[in-house]
């Protein structure tokens, strides 16, 4: 009995936490099941009626015939996450540079810029842009989009790499100086193939935020429709289940790309450890 | 053996004509805002030595190492290597490689690529690097374990990885920040001595940066006891262990008992002391001065204890032993002096006589020519109380 | 000994001082090297972030008799502010008490998530990682409206509701303020727990075998050790779950009811379909400055400044 009570006390917190991380996981596996049903209309994707699931492979072999622009949109918003992840990517690699390799005037003021974006309502940055693009007379559209998007996705950019090289240790840099590389060559041969698992993860991390905008794009986009602009647009219609056959696709795509990366790390690990 | 008054003009080379080999540092100063990490340092290294920077954390001996590698620019001052100025030379252009301390091997390239990354860097042909690179591996003994990981290596093989990189490239001098710090007991007597047996074999100028005074004594032909940002001593082990030049010397450099004296001018071939109203001698090539405050320093293992008759000549102390441990191969006691201090004695076990007691009554005693008088100036404040 | 004065070689003149090295020694560092790398991110930030909010101040003050089309006059109408509080202060209300409530439940189910992670994982640690992230791989619309099926009048957890008193047949849960509720929570969870993980992971496992040792019970070493120690991730947490719950409408707009509507539904239909752009900015930035206000309380009142 007291083993009971003692086993109880070691594990009760990680029962806890499954039933929470099942939780998370729920809505994504109600996803998955509802790709497979067949509704009896638009209107009623998400809502199963008592006889329960009608399975059909319909929505993943006719996946783009849902609605006309509906493989449109998302072939706009892979374009828009393609541009504005390279570019977010890029300028806030460059800054969590500055921010890590110097002290220097502003740096203060810098941190500030980078923190605000990210603590800020997406309505709020969405309607403010929304405002300066109309006094602006800039006309909304993919660039608009793709403007917005690398704006936020920046501050997430810097905060990433910025962890990764700060856990740098500078001796590496100094050693490869010491080894007679020249500033370019350390970087080159050192610096950047130690930071680039922190700037793939930003490149990730900003493409997903990208990919995945509602608010910020619902101010900016024009006439242009992303993926989520598409989803919201047809719930006032009727949503077509094969959104969510593309919805289990991108879990499916994205859960694999990471679990890969994470096998290959594990693995790497393992091999260093046993020998 | 000259009596300098400030050990690092034992140096003179730094101050005479500048030698054309080795490396020299003159007036090297490195300030760091108000701190002052080196104090106006010259010091000159021979070429092919084996020299030591020996002192406590933060002493300034790391950041000497750092001005010679180029990670750090002095304040003032030159370092010039080979009869060249060097003082402004980037890292990579100086013909000087460094083992870092925790090694700093690239983790995400593999033994061979670690080793042949310097050689690279200088384009030097791809058809020489192979095989200089696995002559290295041969010399540090990793022959077959060019195609790991660093992490995939222990801490010994790590440090030789670290010392066949640098090697590789033929430096004029070779820096090693304590290369062996992060090695255990055993692991770094072994590293020692095979560092001493590759610096003789490859016969480079080793400059080796180390808190461990046993480390810096087995492998140097010259140690420098560095404080506070200035070189206290500089000359062969046995010099300085055995006539330190100050009282900080004297106890960084394993232990000594000083006793605060009074030096009373030369009589004939000795000096004479008074200590506690007491009368000593010490030999006149053992004094650091004639007259004025002065300690009188003697090794713990120089001295005796006895409960019987004192041999002629030896100056003598009476006391009671109030500890005794046994530690195999001596017997370390502490000896409370008539003034209340208490003095550290090391008997060899040599087999004859048991252990005494606390408590026992003894006379302590040593051979004139192995104590030494230094000036009480001289780093009172630093000198550590004798356990 | 005199120091001898050594001159750099190529310097003329008088003017021999050196400033400092910088931290990463060697390569010689320009004082210009950072702002080249910080310009055209910064200006990005400056331009696309800073002057728009800049703007939508200024836009706040505007004479909502404009239109887009033909721009607005800046009259300095104070009474744009007056006019959105009062008319939609019961969306303010409801947007600080929806997000405040999904912040303490996101809190209450996400440290013991967190913690389990970070000090009961072990090897499992990755993947369950993984799983806090998982939500993230694919759209946030689609996951909401997933709770639309799970919460619905014929669901298997209102089938379960229904067996307890408390619910009778009428009684549902989708559009009510417990859906919407429920939607922020999970949708914002994972951004409490990934700060909580975070300060948790850097709690050194002997520090809580020392507070075991000291306090016997675990519940207070819990309380005295583990909980203070953890605070800036509770910190951090609860400020990245609160903000974007504050000025969310998704969920109020896919799991509510008009009823339910948060202020973030008022300034996109102002702007989006209303077109009284003075009076949406005017509540965007009331949102804005209340949370900032609210945020600064916060952190200073818990005395931490690791924010981020």
């Amino acid at each position: 009995m007291r083993r009971v009570t003692r086993w109880i006390a070691d594990h009760w917190i990680m029962g806890v936490g499954l039933v929470v991380l099942a939780y998370m996981a729920l809505p994504i596996a109600v996803i998955a099941l509802l790709s497979f049903n067949k509704p009896d209309s638009n209107k009623t994707t998400y809502l199963l009626d008592d006889s329960g699931v009608h399975w059909t492979l319909d929505n993943w072999t006719n996946i783009c015939s849902g609605a006309d622009d509906m493989c449109g949109s998302l072939w706009v918003s892979l374009q828009v996450g393609f541009i504005a992840t390279v570019i977010a990517t890029i300028l806030g690699t460059l800054i969590a540079f500055a921010l890590v390799r110097h002290r220097f005037f502003g740096r203060s003021a810098m941190n500030v810029l980078i923190f605000l974006p990210m603590a800020t309502p997406e309505i709020v940055m969405g309607s403010s842009l929304l405002t300066l693009f109309v006094s602006g007379q800039v006309g909304l559209g993919f660039g608009t989009i793709v403007i917005a998007h690398v704006m936020f996705c920046i501050s997430f950019v810097v905060v990433t790499v910025k962890a990764r090289l700060a856990g740098l240790d500078p001796r590496l840099q100094e050693a490869a100086m010491d080894l007679y590389a020249t500033p370019f060559a350390t970087f080159r041969r050192v610096t950047l193939p130690l930071v680039m698992p922190g700037i793939v993860s930003a490149a990730l991390l900003s493409f997903s935020l990208s990919f995945d905008d509602y608010i910020i794009t619902t101010f900016n986009s024009g006439g242009v429709r992303t993926f989520p602009l598409f989803v919201w647009g047809a719930n006032q219609r009727g949503i077509p289940p094969q959104v969510n056959a593309i919805a289990t696709g991108m879990f499916v795509i994205a859960f694999v790309i990471v679990a890969v990366g994470q096998l290959r790390n594990a693995r790497r690990s393992r091999r260093a450890a046993t020998s | 053996m000259s009596v300098a008054p400030t050990p690092v003009a034992a140096s003179a080379a730094a101050t005479g004509a500048p030698a054309t080999g080795g490396l020299t540092l003159t007036g090297v100063t490195k300030r760091f805002g108000a701190f002052v990490a080196v104090d106006d340092l010259s010091l000159h290294i021979p070429e092919g030595s084996f020299f030591a920077l020996l002192g406590a954390s933060g002493c300034g001996k790391t950041t000497t190492l750092r001005m010679v590698a180029g990670l750090e620019e002095p304040t003032t001052g030159a370092i010039t290597l080979g009869g060249a100025d060097i003082t402004r030379m980037r890292p990579y252009q100086r013909p000087v490689n460094t083992v870092f301390q925790s090694y700093a091997l690239f983790p995400h390239m593999t033994v061979e690529q670690n080793v042949a990354f310097g050689l690279q860097q200088r384009k030097v042909k791809r058809a020489e690097i192979k095989p200089a690179v696995q002559a290295m591996l041969d010399l540090v003994q990793l022959a077959d374990y060019g195609h790991r990981r660093p992490a995939q290596l222990s801490g010994g093989q790590q440090q030789r990885v670290a010392l066949a990189r640098a090697l590789v490239n033929h430096p004029q001098v070779l820096l090693l920040d304590e290369p062996l710090g992060a090695l255990d007991l055993k692991l770094r007597r072994q590293m020692q001595i095979e560092l001493k047996r590759i610096q003789t074999e490859v016969g480079l100028t080793f400059v080796h940066v180390t808190h461990d005074q046993e480390e810096a004594m087995t492998m140097a032909d010259t140690v420098a006891v560095m404080n506070a940002g200035r070189i206290e001593q500089l000359g062969p082990p046995t010099e300085i262990y055995e006539f330190p030049a100050s009282a900080f010397v004297a106890n960084f450099l394993g232990q000594s008992n000083l006793l605060t004296a009074q030096a009373q001018g030369p009589s004939g071939a000795d000096v004479a002391v008074e200590a506690y109203g007491s009368r000593f001698a010490v030999p006149a090539a053992r004094s650091r001065i004639t007259s004025g405050p002065a300690h009188l320093g003697v090794r713990p293992e120089k001295l005796h204890v006895t409960t019987e008759v004192v041999p002629e000549g030896h100056n003598a102390v009476p006391g009671v032993i109030t500890d005794s441990s046994y530690v195999g191969v001596s017997t370390q006691y502490l000896v409370r002096a008539p003034w209340g201090d208490e003095l550290a004695v090391f008997a060899p076990n040599s087999g004859t006589g048991g252990p005494l007691h606390p408590g026992t009554e003894v006379t302590v005693h040593w051979h004139p020519a192995h104590s030494f008088l230094l000036s009480a100036e001289s780093g009172a404040e630093t000198a550590a109380e004798p356990v | 000994m005199s120091a001898v004065v050594t001159t750099p070689a190529g310097t003329a003149g008088g003017d021999t001082y050196e400033p400092p090295p910088e931290p990463v020694a060697g390569a010689k560092r320009r004082w210009w090297v950072p702002y080249v790398q910080l310009f055209p991110g910064g200006l990005w930030l400056v331009i696309f972030f800073a002057l728009p909010v800049a703007l939508l101040a200024q836009s706040t003050l505007w004479d909502p008799a404009g239109s887009l089309e033909n721009g607005y006059e800046l009259t300095w109408r104070w009474q744009n502010f007056s006019d959105g509080i009062s008319t939609y202060s019961d969306q303010f209300l409801r947007s600080l008490g929806y997000a405040l409530v999904a912040t303490i439940l996101c809190l209450i189910i996400g440290y013991p998530l967190a913690y389990a992670i970070a000090l009961k994982a072990g090897r499992w640690r990755n993947l369950m990682l993984i799983g806090v992230i998982a939500p993230f791989f694919t759209s946030f619309l689609v996951r909401t409206l997933a709770w639309k099926t799970i919460l619905s009048d014929h669901g298997w957890v209102m089938d379960v509701l229904r067996m307890t008193p408390f619910f009778g047949p009428d009684d549902r849960l989708l559009a009510t303020p417990a859906a919407v509720i429920a939607g922020l929570t999970y949708n914002f969870v994972p951004f409490m727990v990934l700060p909580l993980y975070a300060s948790l992971g850097k709690l050194d496992p002997r520090l809580l075998e020392a507070a075991g040792d000291l306090y016997a019970h675990p519940i207070k070493s819990f309380f005295r050790v583990t909980l203070p120690l953890s605070m800036p991730g509770v910190v951090g947490g609860t400020l990245m779950t609160f903000i974007p719950a504050a000025g969310d409408y998704i969920n109020a707009e896919l799991l509510g009811s008009p009823a339910t509507t948060m202020i973030g539904n008022v300034i996109q239909s102002q702007y989006l379909r209303v077109g009284d752009i003075p009076v949406a900015a005017a509540l965007s930035f009331t949102l804005m400055a209340g949370i900032l206000i609210l945020v600064a309380i916060y952190v200073a009142v818990s005395g931490t400044d690791e924010v981020v």
